[in-house]
Protein backbone atom coordinates (compact mmCIF):
# COMPACT_ATOMS: atom_id res chain seq x y z
CA UNK A 1 0.00 0.00 0.00
CA UNK A 2 2.47 2.54 1.12
CA UNK A 3 4.29 2.70 -2.22
CA UNK A 4 1.31 3.24 -3.97
CA UNK A 5 1.02 6.71 -1.35
CA UNK A 6 4.35 7.69 -2.57
CA UNK A 7 3.94 6.94 -6.49
CA UNK A 8 2.20 9.90 -8.58
CA UNK A 9 1.03 10.30 -11.91
CA UNK A 10 -1.39 11.56 -14.91
CA UNK A 11 -4.86 11.80 -14.13
CA UNK A 12 -5.58 8.17 -15.55
CA UNK A 13 -3.62 6.97 -12.38
CA UNK A 14 -5.66 8.98 -10.03
CA UNK A 15 -8.92 8.11 -11.90
CA UNK A 16 -8.04 4.13 -11.52
CA UNK A 17 -6.36 4.54 -8.20
CA UNK A 18 -9.92 6.03 -6.81
CA UNK A 19 -12.06 3.27 -8.76
CA UNK A 20 -10.03 0.89 -6.71
CA UNK A 21 -10.50 3.25 -3.52
CA UNK A 22 -14.21 2.82 -4.07
CA UNK A 23 -14.33 -1.08 -4.85
CA UNK A 24 -12.33 -1.55 -1.92
CA UNK A 25 -14.92 0.63 0.53
CA UNK A 26 -17.59 -2.11 -0.23
CA UNK A 27 -15.83 -5.04 0.96
CA UNK A 28 -17.18 -7.45 3.66
CA UNK A 29 -15.91 -5.86 6.88
CA UNK A 30 -13.84 -7.55 9.71
CA UNK A 31 -16.30 -6.70 12.38
CA UNK A 32 -19.96 -5.35 11.32
CA UNK A 33 -20.33 -3.42 14.74
CA UNK A 34 -17.08 -1.81 14.48
CA UNK A 35 -18.14 -0.49 10.63
CA UNK A 36 -21.24 0.59 12.69
CA UNK A 37 -20.26 2.55 15.10
CA UNK A 38 -17.79 4.17 13.40
CA UNK A 39 -20.45 5.25 10.97
CA UNK A 40 -22.15 6.34 14.25
CA UNK A 41 -19.69 8.82 14.71
CA UNK A 42 -18.85 9.86 11.55
CA UNK A 43 -23.32 11.05 10.68
CA UNK A 44 -22.85 12.77 14.21
CA UNK A 45 -19.38 14.47 12.82
CA UNK A 46 -20.89 15.13 9.54
CA UNK A 47 -24.35 15.80 10.15
CA UNK A 48 -24.74 17.02 13.10
CA UNK A 49 -21.82 19.19 13.03
CA UNK A 50 -23.02 20.87 9.85
CA UNK A 51 -26.51 21.58 10.89
CA UNK A 52 -25.72 25.02 11.98
CA UNK A 53 -24.14 26.30 8.97
CA UNK A 54 -26.38 25.02 6.99
CA UNK A 55 -29.28 26.40 8.35
CA UNK A 56 -27.68 30.07 8.45
CA UNK A 57 -26.15 29.86 4.70
CA UNK A 58 -29.76 28.70 3.66
CA UNK A 59 -31.77 31.22 5.45
CA UNK A 60 -29.30 33.83 4.26
CA UNK A 61 -29.54 32.46 -0.11
CA UNK A 62 -33.26 32.34 0.75
CA UNK A 63 -34.03 35.66 1.99
CA UNK A 64 -31.55 37.40 -0.65
CA UNK A 65 -33.33 35.49 -3.31
CA UNK A 66 -36.73 36.82 -2.44
CA UNK A 67 -35.67 40.25 -2.47
CA UNK A 68 -33.65 39.92 -5.93
CA UNK A 69 -36.98 38.28 -7.53
CA UNK A 70 -39.54 40.65 -5.84
CA UNK A 71 -37.04 43.51 -6.98
CA UNK A 72 -37.56 42.02 -10.81
CA UNK A 73 -40.74 41.78 -10.83
CA UNK A 74 -41.74 45.08 -8.66
CA UNK A 75 -41.48 46.57 -12.13
CA UNK A 76 -43.52 43.47 -14.27
CA UNK A 77 -47.33 43.12 -14.04
CA UNK A 78 -46.36 39.66 -12.98
CA UNK A 79 -47.84 39.24 -9.27
CA UNK A 80 -46.27 38.87 -5.96
CA UNK A 81 -47.11 35.10 -5.18
CA UNK A 82 -45.05 34.08 -7.97
CA UNK A 83 -41.78 35.33 -5.86
CA UNK A 84 -42.57 32.54 -3.17
CA UNK A 85 -42.73 30.17 -6.30
CA UNK A 86 -39.85 31.05 -7.68
CA UNK A 87 -37.66 30.92 -4.01
CA UNK A 88 -38.99 27.29 -3.68
CA UNK A 89 -38.22 26.51 -6.93
CA UNK A 90 -35.07 27.25 -7.08
CA UNK A 91 -34.43 26.60 -4.06
CA UNK A 92 -35.39 22.50 -3.89
CA UNK A 93 -34.11 22.20 -7.86
CA UNK A 94 -30.78 23.79 -7.51
CA UNK A 95 -29.91 26.26 -4.45
CA UNK A 96 -30.33 23.80 -1.59
CA UNK A 97 -28.73 20.82 -3.16
CA UNK A 98 -25.60 22.33 -5.16
CA UNK A 99 -24.62 25.66 -2.69
CA UNK A 100 -25.40 23.33 0.37
CA UNK A 101 -22.81 20.76 -0.57
CA UNK A 102 -20.06 23.13 -2.18
CA UNK A 103 -20.71 24.35 1.26
CA UNK A 104 -19.98 20.99 2.66
CA UNK A 105 -17.56 20.71 0.71
CA UNK A 106 -15.59 23.26 1.98
CA UNK A 107 -16.35 22.35 5.99
CA UNK A 108 -16.28 18.38 5.48
CA UNK A 109 -13.96 18.18 2.45
CA UNK A 110 -11.02 19.60 4.68
CA UNK A 111 -11.96 18.22 7.77
CA UNK A 112 -11.87 14.56 6.06
CA UNK A 113 -8.77 15.31 4.29
CA UNK A 114 -6.98 16.44 7.25
CA UNK A 115 -7.95 13.80 9.22
CA UNK A 116 -6.92 11.17 7.01
CA UNK A 117 -3.85 13.02 5.95
CA UNK A 118 -3.06 13.29 10.15
CA UNK A 119 -3.74 9.43 10.09
CA UNK A 120 -1.09 8.66 7.36
CA UNK A 121 1.65 10.94 8.35
CA UNK A 122 1.32 9.56 12.45
CA UNK A 123 1.88 6.02 10.79
CA UNK A 124 -2.17 5.56 12.20
CA UNK A 125 -3.24 3.50 9.11
CA UNK A 126 0.26 2.01 8.75
CA UNK A 127 -0.54 0.62 12.20
CA UNK A 128 -4.16 -0.21 11.38
CA UNK A 129 -2.71 -1.99 7.98
CA UNK A 130 -0.30 -3.50 10.27
CA UNK A 131 -2.98 -5.10 12.74
CA UNK A 132 -4.68 -6.50 9.51
CA UNK A 133 -7.89 -3.69 8.99
CA UNK A 134 -9.24 -3.43 5.68
CA UNK A 135 -7.92 0.81 6.23
CA UNK A 136 -9.75 1.96 3.21
CA UNK A 137 -13.17 0.17 4.27
CA UNK A 138 -13.02 1.41 7.63
CA UNK A 139 -11.91 4.18 7.34
CA UNK A 140 -13.53 5.32 3.98
CA UNK A 141 -16.62 3.47 4.04
CA UNK A 142 -18.02 4.61 7.37
CA UNK A 143 -17.73 8.20 5.79
CA UNK A 144 -19.34 7.51 2.93
CA UNK A 145 -21.95 5.87 4.28
CA UNK A 146 -22.91 8.86 6.79
CA UNK A 147 -22.40 11.16 4.27
CA UNK A 148 -25.09 9.88 1.94
CA UNK A 149 -27.47 9.66 5.08
CA UNK A 150 -26.84 12.86 6.44
CA UNK A 151 -26.28 14.95 2.95
CA UNK A 152 -29.84 14.85 2.21
CA UNK A 153 -31.20 15.54 5.60
CA UNK A 154 -29.21 18.49 5.39
CA UNK A 155 -30.68 19.79 2.16
CA UNK A 156 -33.99 18.92 3.19
CA UNK A 157 -33.63 21.36 6.09
CA UNK A 158 -31.55 24.02 3.85
CA UNK A 159 -34.18 24.35 1.31
CA UNK A 160 -37.41 24.61 4.00
CA UNK A 161 -34.60 27.27 6.09
CA UNK A 162 -34.27 28.76 2.31
CA UNK A 163 -38.16 29.17 1.72
CA UNK A 164 -38.41 30.13 5.35
CA UNK A 165 -36.08 32.70 5.03
CA UNK A 166 -37.75 34.06 1.93
CA UNK A 167 -40.98 34.47 3.33
CA UNK A 168 -39.10 36.47 6.28
CA UNK A 169 -36.97 38.88 3.87
CA UNK A 170 -39.98 39.52 1.22
CA UNK A 171 -42.33 40.52 4.11
CA UNK A 172 -39.73 42.96 6.20
CA UNK A 173 -38.34 44.10 3.08
CA UNK A 174 -42.43 45.00 2.05
CA UNK A 175 -42.33 43.62 -0.98
CA UNK A 176 -44.19 40.42 -0.76
CA UNK A 177 -46.88 39.84 1.94
CA UNK A 178 -46.37 36.54 3.88
CA UNK A 179 -49.41 35.34 3.01
CA UNK A 180 -49.00 36.31 -0.90
CA UNK A 181 -45.38 34.30 -0.41
CA UNK A 182 -47.14 31.38 1.50
CA UNK A 183 -49.76 31.20 -1.78
CA UNK A 184 -47.00 31.01 -4.00
CA UNK A 185 -45.17 28.24 -1.97
CA UNK A 186 -47.99 26.44 -2.28
CA UNK A 187 -48.84 26.84 -6.01
CA UNK A 188 -47.91 23.98 -8.61
CA UNK A 189 -46.58 21.30 -6.01
CA UNK A 190 -44.32 19.22 -8.62
CA UNK A 191 -43.13 16.19 -5.94
CA UNK A 192 -40.51 15.05 -8.96
CA UNK A 193 -38.38 18.00 -8.29
CA UNK A 194 -37.82 16.66 -4.65
CA UNK A 195 -37.11 13.28 -5.97
CA UNK A 196 -34.38 15.79 -8.19
CA UNK A 197 -33.31 17.44 -5.34
CA UNK A 198 -32.64 14.09 -3.06
CA UNK A 199 -31.02 12.45 -6.21
CA UNK A 200 -28.63 15.45 -6.17
CA UNK A 201 -27.76 15.75 -2.73
CA UNK A 202 -27.19 11.99 -2.74
CA UNK A 203 -24.72 12.07 -5.66
CA UNK A 204 -23.16 15.05 -4.63
CA UNK A 205 -22.58 13.48 -0.71
CA UNK A 206 -20.53 10.76 -2.14
CA UNK A 207 -18.56 12.72 -4.37
CA UNK A 208 -17.41 15.23 -2.13
CA UNK A 209 -16.68 12.61 0.42
CA UNK A 210 -14.92 10.39 -1.85
CA UNK A 211 -12.25 12.95 -3.33
CA UNK A 212 -12.08 14.38 0.05
CA UNK A 213 -11.52 10.98 1.25
CA UNK A 214 -8.80 9.86 -1.86
CA UNK A 215 -6.97 13.49 -1.15
CA UNK A 216 -6.43 12.64 2.59
CA UNK A 217 -5.74 9.13 2.25
CA UNK A 218 -3.53 9.36 -0.49
CA UNK A 219 -1.57 12.21 1.36
CA UNK A 220 2.19 11.92 2.13
CA UNK A 221 5.16 13.70 3.19
CA UNK A 222 5.31 15.94 6.11
CA UNK A 223 2.30 18.73 7.29
CA UNK A 224 2.73 20.98 4.46
CA UNK A 225 1.46 18.29 1.93
CA UNK A 226 -1.44 17.76 4.72
CA UNK A 227 -2.55 21.72 4.01
CA UNK A 228 -2.01 21.12 0.38
CA UNK A 229 -4.15 18.23 0.33
CA UNK A 230 -6.93 19.82 2.35
CA UNK A 231 -6.99 22.26 -0.65
CA UNK A 232 -6.94 20.23 -3.38
CA UNK A 233 -10.00 18.24 -1.51
CA UNK A 234 -12.17 21.38 -1.14
CA UNK A 235 -11.15 22.75 -4.83
CA UNK A 236 -11.71 19.30 -6.30
CA UNK A 237 -14.72 18.43 -4.38
CA UNK A 238 -16.32 21.56 -5.76
CA UNK A 239 -15.08 21.57 -9.21
CA UNK A 240 -16.76 17.42 -9.03
CA UNK A 241 -20.30 19.02 -7.54
CA UNK A 242 -20.80 21.63 -9.61
CA UNK A 243 -19.89 18.90 -12.76
CA UNK A 244 -21.93 16.19 -11.43
CA UNK A 245 -24.67 18.98 -11.09
CA UNK A 246 -24.39 19.56 -15.10
CA UNK A 247 -24.53 16.28 -15.39
CA UNK A 248 -27.77 15.31 -13.25
CA UNK A 249 -29.69 18.42 -14.21
CA UNK A 250 -29.22 17.43 -18.15
CA UNK A 251 -30.43 13.81 -17.61
CA UNK A 252 -33.13 14.43 -14.96
CA UNK A 253 -34.90 17.47 -16.20
CA UNK A 254 -34.53 16.87 -20.26
CA UNK B 1 11.48 -17.81 12.88
CA UNK B 2 11.13 -15.05 10.20
CA UNK B 3 13.10 -15.55 7.06
CA UNK B 4 14.12 -13.01 4.33
CA UNK B 5 15.91 -14.49 0.62
CA UNK B 6 16.95 -12.16 -1.63
CA UNK B 7 15.08 -9.38 -0.92
CA UNK B 8 15.48 -6.27 -3.41
CA UNK B 9 13.25 -3.44 -3.60
CA UNK B 10 13.51 -0.59 -5.95
CA UNK B 11 12.32 3.09 -5.97
CA UNK B 12 12.34 4.46 -9.64
CA UNK B 13 15.62 3.56 -10.19
CA UNK B 14 17.38 3.81 -7.31
CA UNK B 15 17.48 0.55 -5.70
CA UNK B 16 17.38 0.69 -1.92
CA UNK B 17 17.68 -2.48 -0.76
CA UNK B 18 20.17 -4.93 -2.59
CA UNK B 19 19.76 -8.59 -2.23
CA UNK B 20 19.38 -9.09 1.85
CA UNK B 21 19.05 -12.76 3.43
CA UNK B 22 18.81 -13.12 6.86
CA UNK B 23 16.95 -15.28 9.47
CA UNK B 24 15.55 -14.04 12.60
CA UNK B 25 15.17 -16.45 15.83
CA UNK B 26 11.94 -16.85 17.90
CA UNK B 27 12.55 -15.85 21.47
CA UNK B 28 15.11 -13.39 20.40
CA UNK B 29 16.10 -9.68 19.97
CA UNK B 30 16.72 -9.07 16.38
CA UNK B 31 18.55 -5.75 15.15
CA UNK B 32 18.54 -4.11 12.26
CA UNK B 33 21.17 -1.28 12.36
CA UNK B 34 22.87 1.25 9.93
CA UNK B 35 22.78 4.77 9.16
CA UNK B 36 20.15 6.66 8.33
CA UNK B 37 19.28 5.57 4.55
CA UNK B 38 20.68 2.34 4.87
CA UNK B 39 17.47 0.86 3.99
CA UNK B 40 16.77 -0.61 8.02
CA UNK B 41 13.16 0.69 7.98
CA UNK B 42 12.70 -0.16 3.94
CA UNK B 43 13.55 -3.83 4.80
CA UNK B 44 11.14 -3.72 7.86
CA UNK B 45 8.55 -2.51 5.92
CA UNK B 46 9.23 -4.83 3.46
CA UNK B 47 8.74 -7.60 6.31
CA UNK B 48 5.76 -6.49 7.80
CA UNK B 49 3.96 -6.18 4.12
CA UNK B 50 3.69 -2.03 4.25
CA UNK B 51 6.07 -2.43 1.30
CA UNK B 52 6.10 -5.10 -1.64
CA UNK B 53 9.70 -6.14 -2.48
CA UNK B 54 10.87 -6.22 -6.33
CA UNK B 55 11.96 -9.56 -5.88
CA UNK B 56 13.24 -12.24 -3.30
CA UNK B 57 11.26 -13.59 -0.37
CA UNK B 58 9.99 -13.05 3.40
CA UNK B 59 8.91 -16.37 5.32
CA UNK B 60 6.91 -16.53 8.40
CA UNK B 61 7.34 -19.45 9.83
CA UNK B 62 8.44 -21.28 6.47
CA UNK B 63 4.98 -19.28 4.52
CA UNK B 64 5.54 -17.08 2.00
CA UNK B 65 4.58 -13.68 2.93
CA UNK B 66 4.58 -11.91 -0.01
CA UNK B 67 3.06 -14.36 -2.60
CA UNK B 68 0.08 -14.39 -0.23
CA UNK B 69 -3.26 -12.94 -1.67
CA UNK B 70 -4.47 -10.31 0.91
CA UNK B 71 -6.92 -12.17 3.30
CA UNK B 72 -3.75 -14.67 3.81
CA UNK B 73 -1.25 -12.00 4.30
CA UNK B 74 -4.51 -10.72 6.93
CA UNK B 75 -3.98 -13.81 9.03
CA UNK B 76 -0.72 -13.25 9.23
CA UNK B 77 -1.11 -9.71 10.52
CA UNK B 78 -3.22 -10.92 12.72
CA UNK B 79 -0.24 -12.51 14.83
CA UNK B 80 1.99 -9.71 14.83
CA UNK B 81 2.54 -6.65 16.77
CA UNK B 82 4.36 -3.48 16.24
CA UNK B 83 5.57 -0.81 17.52
CA UNK B 84 6.07 2.04 15.75
CA UNK B 85 8.47 5.28 15.89
CA UNK B 86 6.34 7.74 16.93
CA UNK B 87 3.26 5.55 18.58
CA UNK B 88 0.84 5.81 15.93
CA UNK B 89 -1.66 5.76 19.05
CA UNK B 90 -5.13 6.71 17.59
CA UNK B 91 -5.86 10.48 18.89
CA UNK B 92 -9.24 9.95 19.50
CA UNK B 93 -9.06 6.91 21.29
CA UNK B 94 -8.24 6.91 24.96
CA UNK B 95 -5.16 5.15 25.99
CA UNK B 96 -7.85 1.72 26.81
CA UNK B 97 -9.67 2.27 23.82
CA UNK B 98 -6.63 1.88 21.72
CA UNK B 99 -5.30 -1.03 23.52
CA UNK B 100 -8.19 -2.67 23.05
CA UNK B 101 -9.06 -1.76 19.42
CA UNK B 102 -7.49 -5.27 18.01
CA UNK B 103 -9.61 -7.12 20.89
CA UNK B 104 -13.04 -5.30 19.51
CA UNK B 105 -11.82 -5.77 15.69
CA UNK B 106 -11.25 -9.47 15.64
CA UNK B 107 -12.32 -11.22 18.73
CA UNK B 108 -15.62 -12.18 20.09
CA UNK B 109 -14.79 -11.47 23.81
CA UNK B 110 -16.95 -10.39 26.30
CA UNK B 111 -15.90 -6.56 27.20
CA UNK B 112 -14.97 -7.45 31.11
CA UNK B 113 -12.90 -9.98 29.49
CA UNK B 114 -11.47 -7.13 27.42
CA UNK B 115 -11.13 -5.17 30.01
CA UNK B 116 -9.34 -7.67 31.92
CA UNK B 117 -6.90 -8.64 29.24
CA UNK B 118 -6.31 -4.57 28.70
CA UNK B 119 -5.72 -3.77 32.20
CA UNK B 120 -3.30 -6.81 32.03
CA UNK B 121 -0.92 -5.36 29.28
CA UNK B 122 -1.50 -2.47 30.85
CA UNK B 123 -0.04 -3.54 33.64
CA UNK B 124 2.70 -5.83 32.43
CA UNK B 125 4.30 -2.27 30.82
CA UNK B 126 3.75 -0.64 33.91
CA UNK B 127 0.90 1.90 32.79
CA UNK B 128 -1.83 2.05 35.07
CA UNK B 129 -4.48 4.59 35.90
CA UNK B 130 -4.06 5.77 32.61
CA UNK B 131 -6.82 4.05 31.10
CA UNK B 132 -9.11 6.94 30.41
CA UNK B 133 -5.92 9.11 29.05
CA UNK B 134 -5.94 10.24 25.67
CA UNK B 135 -2.48 10.09 23.63
CA UNK B 136 -2.04 13.73 24.09
CA UNK B 137 -2.49 13.51 27.68
CA UNK B 138 0.90 11.69 27.63
CA UNK B 139 4.69 11.64 27.59
CA UNK B 140 6.48 10.39 24.61
CA UNK B 141 7.93 7.34 26.60
CA UNK B 142 4.13 6.35 28.05
CA UNK B 143 3.07 6.74 24.43
CA UNK B 144 5.89 4.13 23.33
CA UNK B 145 4.41 2.33 26.10
CA UNK B 146 0.72 2.43 24.83
CA UNK B 147 1.84 0.64 21.66
CA UNK B 148 3.83 -1.74 23.11
CA UNK B 149 0.61 -2.92 24.98
CA UNK B 150 -1.76 -2.19 22.01
CA UNK B 151 1.09 -4.39 19.90
CA UNK B 152 1.11 -7.39 22.65
CA UNK B 153 -2.78 -7.50 23.33
CA UNK B 154 -3.45 -9.76 20.79
CA UNK B 155 -0.33 -12.32 21.78
CA UNK B 156 1.77 -12.10 18.97
CA UNK B 157 4.06 -14.18 17.49
CA UNK B 158 6.37 -11.51 15.95
CA UNK B 159 7.12 -8.56 17.34
CA UNK B 160 8.28 -5.63 15.02
CA UNK B 161 10.04 -2.09 17.18
CA UNK B 162 10.39 0.68 14.47
CA UNK B 163 13.41 3.05 16.19
CA UNK B 164 12.03 2.51 19.84
CA UNK B 165 14.31 4.48 21.54
CA UNK B 166 13.81 7.48 19.43
CA UNK B 167 12.55 10.64 21.00
CA UNK B 168 13.45 9.50 24.72
CA UNK B 169 15.91 10.12 27.45
CA UNK B 170 18.64 7.42 28.13
CA UNK B 171 16.70 6.18 31.24
CA UNK B 172 13.61 5.83 29.46
CA UNK B 173 15.34 4.06 26.52
CA UNK B 174 16.75 1.37 28.79
CA UNK B 175 13.23 1.10 30.04
CA UNK B 176 11.45 0.22 26.96
CA UNK B 177 14.55 -1.77 25.90
CA UNK B 178 14.00 -3.80 28.89
CA UNK B 179 10.68 -4.37 28.37
CA UNK B 180 10.95 -5.59 24.63
CA UNK B 181 13.72 -7.94 25.95
CA UNK B 182 11.36 -9.25 28.64
CA UNK B 183 8.53 -9.44 26.69
CA UNK B 184 10.20 -11.27 23.81
CA UNK B 185 11.58 -13.75 26.21
CA UNK B 186 8.77 -14.35 28.01
CA UNK B 187 6.28 -14.27 25.11
CA UNK B 188 8.83 -16.45 22.97
CA UNK B 189 8.18 -14.46 20.24
CA UNK B 190 9.96 -13.43 17.12
CA UNK B 191 11.39 -9.39 18.09
CA UNK B 192 12.90 -7.69 15.07
CA UNK B 193 13.97 -4.16 16.57
CA UNK B 194 14.91 -1.50 13.64
CA UNK B 195 17.60 1.13 15.89
CA UNK B 196 20.54 3.16 15.88
CA UNK B 197 20.89 3.24 19.92
CA UNK B 198 24.00 2.13 20.34
CA UNK B 199 23.22 1.22 24.16
CA UNK B 200 20.29 -1.29 22.84
CA UNK B 201 22.78 -2.38 20.17
CA UNK B 202 25.11 -3.55 22.89
CA UNK B 203 22.65 -4.32 25.68
CA UNK B 204 19.96 -6.07 23.95
CA UNK B 205 21.21 -7.23 20.13
CA UNK B 206 21.11 -11.48 20.35
CA UNK B 207 21.44 -11.25 16.61
CA UNK B 208 22.32 -8.23 14.94
CA UNK B 209 22.11 -7.33 11.47
CA UNK B 210 24.36 -4.49 10.02
CA UNK B 211 23.25 -3.10 6.79
CA UNK B 212 25.51 -0.53 4.71
CA UNK B 213 23.71 1.00 1.38
CA UNK B 214 21.58 -1.43 1.03
CA UNK B 215 23.40 -4.68 1.29
CA UNK B 216 24.32 -6.76 4.58
CA UNK B 217 27.66 -5.72 5.69
CA UNK B 218 27.61 -7.61 9.02
CA UNK B 219 25.88 -10.24 10.90
CA UNK B 220 26.27 -11.60 14.34
CA UNK B 221 25.63 -10.64 18.25
CA UNK B 222 26.54 -8.02 20.61
CA UNK B 223 29.68 -10.29 21.97
CA UNK B 224 31.06 -10.51 18.35
CA UNK B 225 30.10 -6.66 17.67
CA UNK B 226 33.66 -5.99 19.80
CA UNK B 227 35.94 -8.36 17.40
CA UNK B 228 34.54 -7.22 14.27
CA UNK B 229 37.09 -6.22 11.99
CA UNK B 230 34.43 -4.47 9.45
CA UNK B 231 35.62 -1.05 8.75
CA UNK B 232 31.88 0.40 8.42
CA UNK B 233 30.42 -1.53 11.36
CA UNK B 234 33.26 0.19 13.73
CA UNK B 235 32.81 3.43 12.34
CA UNK B 236 29.18 3.06 12.75
CA UNK B 237 29.18 1.80 16.15
CA UNK B 238 32.54 3.39 17.95
CA UNK B 239 31.27 6.96 16.08
CA UNK B 240 32.63 9.41 18.84
CA UNK B 241 36.03 9.53 20.01
CA UNK B 242 35.17 8.19 23.88
CA UNK B 243 33.65 5.10 22.02
CA UNK B 244 36.74 4.63 20.10
CA UNK B 245 38.37 5.01 23.42
CA UNK B 246 35.97 2.56 25.43
CA UNK B 247 36.04 0.06 22.51
CA UNK B 248 40.36 0.07 22.90
CA UNK B 249 40.35 0.02 26.57
CA UNK B 250 38.02 -3.13 26.50
CA UNK B 251 40.13 -4.48 24.07
CA UNK B 252 43.77 -3.92 26.11
CA UNK B 253 41.74 -5.11 28.80
CA UNK B 254 40.64 -8.91 27.27
CA UNK B 255 44.36 -9.14 25.72
CA UNK B 256 46.17 -8.04 29.18
CA UNK B 257 44.08 -11.38 30.15
CA UNK B 258 45.15 -13.94 28.21
CA UNK B 259 48.58 -16.02 29.64
CA UNK B 260 51.47 -15.02 28.40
Amino acid sequence: MAEYIHASGGPLFHIGRYVLMIKRCFVKPERAIMYWKETLVQMSNIGVGSVVIILLISFFIGAVSAVQFAYNLSASMVPMEFVGLIVKESMILELAPTVSCLILAGKIGSNLASELGTMRLTEQIDALEIMGVNTISYLIGPKLAAAITMIPLLVIIAACTGIYGGMLAGSLSGYVSSSDYLQGVLMSFVPYNITVMMVKSIVFGFVLTSVSCYQGFYSHGSAIEIGKASTRAVVLSCVMVLFADLILTWLLLK
Amino acid sequence: MIEVKDVRKKFGTQEVLKGISAIFESGKNNLIIGKSGSGKTVLLKCIVGLLTPTSGHVYFDEQDYVAMKIEEKNEIRRKLGMLFQGGALFDSLTVEQNVRFPLDMFTKMSLSDKSDRVNEVLKRVNLMNTNSKFPSQLSGGMQKRTGIARAIVMNPKYLFCDEPNSGLDPQTSIVIDELIMEITEEYNITTITNTHDMNSVIANGDKIIFLHEGNKHWEGDKVSLFQSDNQELIDFIFASDFLKEARDARHNKLIAKIPK
